[in-house]
């Protein structure tokens, strides 16, 4: 009998570490949100929510500091916006393109070499959105300055385009082949299909693709660290200079920023509102997913 | 019915955008390539790989960072994978018999609830971005624990960004073993473990290994959290070798050592306005590029040929 006890309690003790293994995602978001919020609390007791929040300069860097977050915000919103503008409809078509258009062979072939646009360092995208596509563009549009918004939005939505079209696709792919038939017995075409019953049957999952791809390119850090430029700046002209929450993070980061002081503690403040932006639109995501999931 | 064959035209066009839009993706890597090669392809010697970052531009190589790469990946496998493949083993084999129950009562309510719990954790864990992951290491790595700007903390850290694929990667090819397989092996008098230590895992082994590679392609190109964690110093020294000529022969102390990686290289080259940096940041991003796309390559056969052994 001591050895099926041996054998129970090892079954026991491997029990135990994969649960422990399966826990430890808990243990790291619960150490993000404790250490965002108990890094920023330095930030948020010295500046006031509403000097934060409506503030339209942003140098905590500078001797007399002032940490109004809107020039971050207009950074992002600008960036994101230039990267929707180029990834939704490219991963939309794609989408359409391949779920009810292209044959298996060259499905095959193309969802990979989609899938490679996701997996070049983003880094490198950085790279090629400062030294390639600026210098590109500078030639149609000469008032465009070195660092910019434009070129990294754009970069940032190449990039994307394999997350909302992949999501999409699946989407689509979820609409009941009775339901296609139904419209081609109705002598419709294949692109009156795709876009009078596909996409309307998958509605949420498409909106569901679109928010990944939001979430995306706001986290995004690299493209815009490098092709940006360093410099808040309240304005929606997409041909400045502008920064992100990320980049401004990175910013500090470089610099040699002693730990516990109010600089120190503005990554995370900054941290804390690209936190929620993201957990909000995962959330938001997660809910609409679910909802195609469920209704066939 | 002039009405429908203009609608047929319409059909055959947007067939056709629909391939160039495609074709997008194909025409912008080779475009980042051709660009790179075309700048960085005459750096590379075998003098780039075995240099230290210089001053000055020629003479400036790649040596630290691929070493650092490289000691950065082995904590990050020896971390995510263990973890990675037991959460997703504990979520497929444990939590889900038992939400499979006709009557979930007493601690098994608890279990199911924790289990859900998860489960929407990791989706979200999987959304949240990189930078942040580089914030969390930041407080708790660099500073409660005081393990500093290591290896140790840059490894752990991107282990924890690449978590949540590893483990959805082994719960959807352990969810593609059918039950029998299961029940036949509980009928022959094996334990739960070794069920899944004899069949679960040998036969989800191809897309466990597929989801670490594909983890690992990732974390080898991230940047920003290891900025954030203070990576990007002037690194022109190696860690501290692992074999020691004295006894015990191994020593840990590199895992301590300050370190860069290529991407945090390539990052500091670009950002610096001399052209000679940027040459040299071209023809490290084609050995990244080469890395990245040789490991998803590999997951890709790696699929392939599992995908073709096993036939249920």
């Amino acid at each position: 009998m001591v050895v099926k006890d041996l054998k129970t309690l090892k079954e026991k003790f491997i029990e135990i570490f994969l649960f422990i293994s399966a826990a430890s995602s808990i243990f790291i978001t619960i150490g993000i949100v404790f250490i965002l919020f108990y890094e920023s609390a330095v930030f948020f007791k010295k500046v006031s929510i509403v000097e934060f929040l409506t503030g339209t300069q942003w140098t905590p860097l500078f001797s007399e500091p002032r940490f109004g977050v809107l020039p971050l915000v207009a950074g992002t919103f600008l960036t994101t916006s230039i990267a929707l503008v180029v990834a939704l409809p490219v991963g939309l078509i794609t989408a359409i393109y391949l779920s009810e258009y292209a044959p298996l062979r060259l499905r095959e072939f193309l969802k990979p070499v989609l899938e490679l646009l996701a997996a070049v360092p983003t880094v490198v995208y950085g790279y090629f959105a400062l030294l390639f596509l600026t210098p590109f563009l500078q030639r149609f549009i000469p008032d465009l300055s070195g660092f910019n918004a434009l070129s990294p939005g754009i970069i940032m939505g190449i990039m994307i385009v394999p997350y909302v079209s992949s999501v999409s696709e699946d989407a689509m792919r979820a609409v009941p082949m009775y339901i296609k038939e139904g419209s081609y017995a109705m002598g419709a075409t294949r692109l009156q299909t795709a876009f009078r019953v596909i996409i309307p049957a998958s509605f949420s999952g498409i909106a569901a693709a679109f928010i990944i791809g939001i979430s995306r390119a706001i986290g995004e850090t690299m493209v815009v660290a490098i092709a940006a430029g360093m410099m808040p700046n309240w304005t929606i002209n997409p041909l400045e200079p502008v920064q992100t929450f990320t980049s401004y993070i990175v910013q500090v980061s470089i610099g040699d920023v002693p730990h516990g002081t109010l600089e120190y503690s503005t990554i995370f403040a900054a941290g804390v509102v690209l936190f929620l932006i993201t957990l909000g639109a995962n959330i938001l995501s997660f809910i609409l997913r679910s909802r195609f999931r469920e209704r066939y | 019915m002039k009405g429908l064959k203009a609608k047929k035209y319409l059909d055959q066009i947007f067939a056709i955008i629909g391939l160039l839009f495609c074709l997008i993706g194909l025409g912008i890597i080779t475009v980042l390539f051709l660009d790179l090669f075309i700048n960085g392809a005459p750096r590379l010697t075998l003098k780039f790989f075995t240099s230290f970052p210089s001053r000055f531009p020629e003479e400036a190589g790649i040596l630290s960072a691929w070493v650092g790469s490289l000691l950065v990946m082995l904590v990050t496998a020896i971390a995510a994978i263990p973890v990675g493949v037991g959460a997703g083993i504990y979520l497929e084999e444990y939590a889900r018999q038992i939400q499979g129950l006709q009557k979930i009562k007493g601690f098994s309510r608890v279990i199911v609830w924790f289990t859900n719990l998860i489960e929407i954790n990791i989706a979200n864990l999987a959304g949240i971005p990189s930078i942040i992951y580089g914030l969390l290491a930041l407080g708790i790595f660099v500073y409660i624990f005081g393990f500093g700007e290591s290896i140790l903390t840059g490894g752990l850290t991107l282990a924890l960004l690449i978590l949540p694929i590893v483990i959805m990667a082994t719960r959807e090819s352990i969810r593609a073993i059918p039950q029998s397989i299961r029940e036949a092996s509980f009928a022959c008098g094996a334990t739960k473990w070794q069920t899944i230590r004899w069949h679960v895992i040998p036969y989800s082994m191809g897309g466990i290994l597929t989801g670490i590679i594909i983890g690992l392609s990732r974390a080898i190109g991230e940047t920003a959290p290891l900025i954030t964690i203070g990576a990007l110093t002037y690194i022109a020294f190696l860690p501290s070798s692992p074999l020691t000529p004295d006894f015990p022969f191994i020593s840990f102390k590199w895992l301590f050592d300050s370190f860069t990686v290529m991407p945090v290289q390539i990052f500091n080259w670009v950002s610096r306005p001399q052209k000679g940096f940027h040459i040299n940041a071209a023809a490290a991003s084609i050995v990244l590029l080469l890395m990245t796309f040789l490991m998803n390559g590999f997951a890709i056969y790696i699929r392939y040929k599992f995908r073709k052994k096993i036939r249920w």
